[in-house]
């Protein structure tokens, strides 16, 4: 346990309470996109965190692991803005249709 | 190399924190973009630029540095499309807000 140990652990440590910072958030976010932003930021958290991981156990098969997490995760980002974009098109839908 | 190492984490991990931090505090959807998108993107690419200084092989060192490439081309771009579908739906803009340039050219409807 020398200094090196103690200062990987403090990093992880660091991304482990924004976790928790983000998850507060994703419950009182008041709207949808708050929460997809705070998602988003939680995914960003998992990588470092699976690389501060992996330098800890000194097993570099976990870089993998996160080159797959990013990819992954910028086509979920992708589908919350069109699942946003076509719930306000259908409620202008709905609006038009109350007022013809 | 234990020094960078050792730096490079340190330094990314509290980038991380401010940009959690910011999500947690700003009063507005898109300053909570702001926040999280540049920060934790730097943060993330600062700790994987650790994990090259740690092992120091060929095949880390690509895959790291692919990784770091696509998150700097992807976070703009879901960050751009976010922030797009989230002003067609009608967020409430902060009461400190200067400008709104975009404001008049869509209707949009306050939630």
């Amino acid at each position: 346990m020398n200094i090196q140990h103690i200062a990987w652990y403090l990093s992880l440590s660091l991304v482990m309470l924004s976790v928790v910072f983000c998850f507060i958030r994703i419950i009182i976010g008041p709207i949808l996109p708050d929460r997809v932003v705070a998602l988003d930021l939680t995914a960003n958290l998992l990588i470092s965190f699976i690389a501060i991981y992996s330098v800890i156990t000194n097993q570099p098969v976990y870089i993998d692991v996160v080159i797959a997490l990013a990819l992954i995760v910028f086509l979920t980002t992708v589908a919350f803005a069109n699942l946003i974009v076509w719930q306000s098109y259908s409620e202008k839908k709905k609006i038009n249709k109350e007022i013809l | 190399m234990n020094i960078l190492n050792t730096v490079c984490m340190l330094i990314g991990s509290l980038f991380i924190l401010i940009a959690a931090i910011g999500v947690l505090r700003m009063p507005d959807l898109l300053m909570r973009m702001h926040a999280a998108t540049k920060a934790g993107t730097l943060g993330t690419g600062l700790i994987l630029i650790g994990v090259i200084f740690h092992f120091q092989k060929w095949n880390v060192t690509i895959e790291a540095f692919l990784t770091i490439l696509f998150i700097f081309i992807t976070a703009p771009i879901a960050s751009h499309l976010l922030a797009r579908a989230a002003y067609f739906r009608g967020v409430k803009l902060a009461k400190i807000t200067i400008t709104d340039e975009l404001k008049g050219y869509y209707d949009r409807k306050i939630p």
